[in-house]
């Protein structure tokens, strides 16, 4: 569970979703609709997202659990979180938990995913808020400095256009 | 876990990212070039520039507290049975077997709290739990506390309920059929909930001198907020006989006063603390059953008592957008002006009242503050219906008649030969007018947004040019930056704040205004550090909480920026007056040489005599003593003075227009929306960004509602939800959305702080006409109703194709026995706001009598 291994007593049908929030206090993994349909819940089983409302901790023993708080190390913020409060890419911040690890995954397999591979990464991330353009651009800008480019948010997606 | 017996609200950021350009690149403090749009050298240094939220960094880690996270000790767990048909008596209910259950705790039903609420006072027509007949499926019936929620929902599945099954009311026509039993027993006639009908200026002689008559009939249907966050609440009870209840709500203020007249309790004794919303867009804006049922479940048991709703129950909760059916005949010139208008409206309430009185009005509010109408009539109906109840969604009540409005007018410039962007360019209200209906227009910068969106979607060069399948559409709308009325009749402010200045150089601002991801935090401390010259993420902003924090009456109708800015801003300059005084006093210089910035206090005519803000206010602390101010914000009275007047006054209206590229499949008639042009007029960015992020949010919303989602029900009068989930109600994904150029039109307004308006609600208006528009312009089809759904298009293609009309929607309205109607001369045919023989009228003088009639 974030990098440290965690014990505890739970009936088998209680999903992962419960477990984290209930149990193991990391309230950070939100619920949206607890059916699998909204991506909210989503959290990292061994670096790959998977809906933690439809896992159960039966079957994930011994496995590598990331939710949101494992995102932040002790520099900080991850790239990822930062450029996210920067373009106010998390609006109510509900879904945001999910967005990051998703997108988190998504940069470990391509470190310089074109705007369609976003898209078809976060498909199945539901937000209301946002439109899912800021959040685009959050994960364009936390990619770009993760391969140690120098770089600000353009003046258009702070500003607006001329 | 007990972890919320220190925190008062979420955690604040310790020290939040500075990823903003501090001032220390030399230039004189104060100057400020990168305003939106270029402007230059506005003198500000916080507002207008693109900040990160103040609560950014804690929603990127998961931090922030939203209801369902809060957790106490010996916490109960609360469900509740919720109607399985219709429309039926209570016959009886037996909780034996559910009291019975070994882990239950505390079983009610409606008898245990028969006090009647409702969020306008004229319509408390909801119990906490049904007292003597459900109403829809999905209406609370009874509600057990136990251990846990399994045992909850087993408890609940005990409960014996008998029904005696009453004919169903379905739809509007069913609604207006006298037969069908009725759902409540007041409002303006069996079924009807409400009727209203407003003439200004004698619409029918305007007709009659017109070149042009357009008649047509619209259908929007309803839909959704859909917050991602399901409806939560935690209620703790103090042997002390205190009550404090955390919950998802946009108005902890009217949730207070709707708790404390159902307990019977004072309200000094009840706290409510609105964590948080994740998404609320209307639909957190009631006192809800749920509320109610877990506070009262506290009280019995002397435990906490959480409730978390499932996603199928957040649609029964709903409040959402009405379904609407619209008439409209307009008189045009040849020049595209406007000569008259009727307007009719019919809507789907649900079946209780909410917001509907309201809803009702705004549907025939706004048509008059976008384009001239010279002679206006409107008449207006809700109706009750056997189905989850309606209320206020994004843009409430004005999204269903704009689109009506921008279809009409789009329809009306072809048959004229006109282009749809000049007609409207050519006649824009005025700013500073008062329209037909008395509503007062303050900054209106709508031809610049149209401006914008006709060159940054080169129209001119490609409407009715490109190629068959592909389409531009262009619509513009109007909306209110906060209610101008307050929801119950008081001529107290509608938004309070208090700072509080520590010698530490802290600043804390109180304010009972809630964060529902619209960046309300942010706002405040923006403008707070505007005028003390601080880094406003060294501000501790604590909200939403009733016993902390000043009233504010809550986050609906655009209201936050102008409302809690504007206390805000008046809070901040006493606070600097009296460090002025103090400063001043000490350095023996007058007071206007004492300026704030950068987190110090100088003088302006000798920069290197500065000191810091602490200090500054130790100076003040030593001469005034502890140093707190106080701000608040009252909305200018509007001139109107007839029933009905009350709603669609605002302190100013923001202005949009919209450009739409859709490429529509003429073999199965998928429509994607391609790219939005979007320019909104918003007086003034407090934080660009986080503006455009609501113009974003606005235009997904639109579009959503524009081509996929609906609130529909099984036929023939069994009125089951078609798809109360996730899945199956189709909300848009990555894969829907499309680009967005934005454009933020920068024309301060008076009323606004630092000249801002609203901009969470208003960009959302022009998206589904002008996708309408897009459609028409790619296939020559016309669907008169949302969303716009594949079926529809090929159904208008197929009647082209056989030689009839392209059109898909509506044919006529019902036949109704409208009420006489309120006549009220317009300002220019010497009217003075009253309505013609209706002695009562709201009374001249200072107090503002808001007949119980015209709540917002």
């Amino acid at each position: 569970m974030n990098g440290e291994s965690r014990a505890f007593l739970a009936p088998v049908h209680k999903t992962l979703l419960e477990v984290l929030r209930e149990d193991l206090g990391l309230t950070g993994t939100k619920h949206g609709c607890e059916l699998g349909e909204c991506g909210t819940c989503t959290v990292l089983v061994d670096g790959r997202p998977v809906l933690s409302c439809l896992a159960l901790p039966a079957a994930l023993e011994g496995r590598e659990i990331t939710t949101v708080e494992g995102l932040e190390g002790p520099g900080g913020l991850h790239p990822l979180q930062q450029a996210f409060a920067e373009l106010g890419a998390a609006q109510c911040g509900y879904c945001t938990p999910g967005f990051l690890l998703v997108a988190r995954a998504l940069l470990d397999a391509d470190p310089d995913p074109d705007r369609e591979t976003i898209v078809e990464a976060l498909g199945g991330n539901l937000c209301r808020c946002t439109g899912y353009l800021k959040i685009y651009e959050a994960v364009e800008l936390a990619a770009a400095r993760m391969r140690g480019e120098n770089v600000e948010p353009a003046r258009e997606t702070l500003y607006g256009e001329g | 876990m007990g972890e919320l017996e220190t925190t008062t609200s979420p955690p604040r950021p310790a020290r939040a990212p500075a990823p903003g350009k501090k001032r220390d690149d030399g230039r004189p403090p104060g100057q400020n070039e990168r305003g939106a749009d270029g402007r230059r050298g506005t003198g500000l240094r916080v507002v207008g520039t693109s900040l990160p939220k103040v609560d950014a960094v804690a929603k990127v880690t998961g931090r922030t507290r939203f209801a369902d996270d809060l957790f106490l000790p010996r916490m109960l767990h609360c469900r509740m049975l919720r109607a399985t048909t219709p429309h039926a008596d209570i016959v009886s209910i037996d909780t034996s077997e559910a009291e019975a259950l070994p882990g239950v705790h505390g079983v009610l039903t409606g008898k245990d709290l028969p006090t009647p609420y409702g969020i306008l006072p004229v319509s408390q027509d909801e119990h906490a739990l049904c007292l003597d007949k459900v109403r829809f499926i999905g209406d609370p019936v009874a509600a057990v506390a136990a251990i846990d929620e399994e045992t909850a929902w087993e408890a609940c599945r005990r409960i014996r309920v008998e029904y005696r099954e009453l004919e169903p009311v379905a739809s509007i026509e069913d609604a207006l059929d006298a037969e069908d039993p009725r759902i409540h027993l007041y409002g303006d006639g069996h079924n009807v909930h409400k009727a209203v009908a407003l003439e200004f200026g004698d619409v029918q002689a305007a007709l009659s001198d017109s070149d042009l008559i357009q008649e047509d009939v619209f259908f929007y249907e309803g839909n959704t907020h859909l917050p991602m966050e399901q409806h939560a609440a935690l209620a703790d009870w103090t042997p002390d006989g205190k009550l404090t209840l955390w919950t998802s709500s946009q108005t902890p203020h009217y949730v207070h006063r709707a708790l404390a007249q159902v307990l019977e309790m004072p309200p000094a004794r009840i706290r409510v603390i609105a964590t948080p919303n994740g998404g609320g867009f209307g639909g957190k804006s009631d006192p809800f059953n749920h509320e109610i049922v877990v506070a009262e479940l506290a009280r019995r048991t002397g435990r906490p008592v959480k409730i978390c709703l499932t996603r199928e129950e957040v649609f029964y909760c709903h409040r959402g957008r009405h379904p609407v059916l619209m008439w409209v005949k307009t008189g045009f010139r040849k020049d595209g002006s406007v000569t008259g208008m009727h307007f009719r409206s019919f809507l789907d309430g649900g079946a209780y009242g909410s917001y509907g009185v309201a809803s009702t009005y705004y549907t025939g509010a706004l048509q008059t503050v976008t384009y001239p109408v010279p002679a206006y009539r409107f008449e207006g109906l809700r109706a009750f219906t056997n189905k989850p109840p309606c209320g206020p969604k994004r843009g409430h009540g004005t999204p269903q008649p704009r689109f009506a409005l921008e279809v009409h007018l789009d329809k009306a410039a072809e048959k004229l030969g006109l282009d749809p962007a000049e007609i409207r360019l050519a006649h824009l209200v005025e700013p500073g007018s008062v329209t037909a209906n008395y509503l007062k227009i303050g900054s209106m910068g709508l031809a610049q947004c149209i401006h914008k969106v006709v060159e940054g979607s080169r129209w001119k060069e490609r409407f009715r040019k490109l190629p068959y399948g592909r389409g531009l559409g262009l619509a513009c709308g109007s909306y209110i930056t906060g209610a101008g009325l307050p929801i119950y009749w008081n001529n107290m402010p509608h938004s309070g704040v208090q700072l509080k200045l520590d010698r530490g150089g802290g600043v804390t601002v109180f304010c009972g205004s809630t964060e529902i991801g619209q960046g309300s935090d942010s706002v405040l401390a923006y403008v707070v550090a505007e005028v003390l010259g601080i880094d406003p993420f060294e501000i501790e902003i604590v909200t939403a909480d009733t016993s902390l924090t000043p009233v504010d009456l809550g986050s609906y109708s655009s209201r936050v920026t102008i409302m809690t800015g504007n206390a805000a801003l008046q809070a901040a300059e006493r606070a600097r007056e009296l460090l002025v005084q103090a400063v001043a006093e000490k350095w023996d210089v007058p007071g206007v040489r004492v300026a704030f910035a950068e987190g110090r206090v100088f003088d302006v005519e000798d920069p290197e005599r500065s000191i810091p803000f602490a200090e500054a206010v130790v100076v003040a602390e030593s001469k005034f003593g502890t140093i707190g101010t106080v701000g608040s914000y009252t909305p200018p009275r509007s001139p109107g003075r007839y029933r009905g007047a009350g709603v669609g006054p605002s302190p100013a209206y923001s202005y949009s227009a919209a450009v739409a590229e859709v490429t529509v499949d003429p073999e199965t008639g998928e429509t994607k929306v391609d790219e939005v042009w979007i320019a909104h007029d918003i007086g003034r960015a407090i934080n660009p960004i986080v503006a455009i992020g609501q113009v974003e949010g606005s235009v997904y919303m639109g579009l959503g509602e524009a081509l996929m989602e609906e609130m529909t029900y099984r036929g023939n009068r069994n009125v089951v939800h078609h798809h109360p989930s996730m899945l199956e109600y189709k909300s848009p994904t990555t894969h829907e959305m499309c680009p967005i150029h934005t454009y933020l039109i920068e024309d301060p307004d008076p009323n606004g702080p630092f000249g801002a308006k609203e901009v969470g609600q208003g960009p959302l208006l022009p998206v589904p006409p002008a996708i309408a528009n897009a459609v028409y312009d790619a296939v020559g089809a016309r669907v008169d109703e949302v969303p716009i759904t594949p079926q529809k298009i090929m159904k208008a293609l197929a009647r082209k194709a056989k030689g009839e009309a392209a059109r898909e929607g509506p044919a006529r309205v019902p036949d109704f026995a409208w009420p006489d109607p309120l006549v009220v001369p317009p300002p220019w045919a010497g009217g003075d706001g009253r309505a013609i023989g209706d002695e009562r009228a709201i009374g001249k003088g200072g107090v503002r009598e808001v007949t119980r009639e015209n709540q917002p």
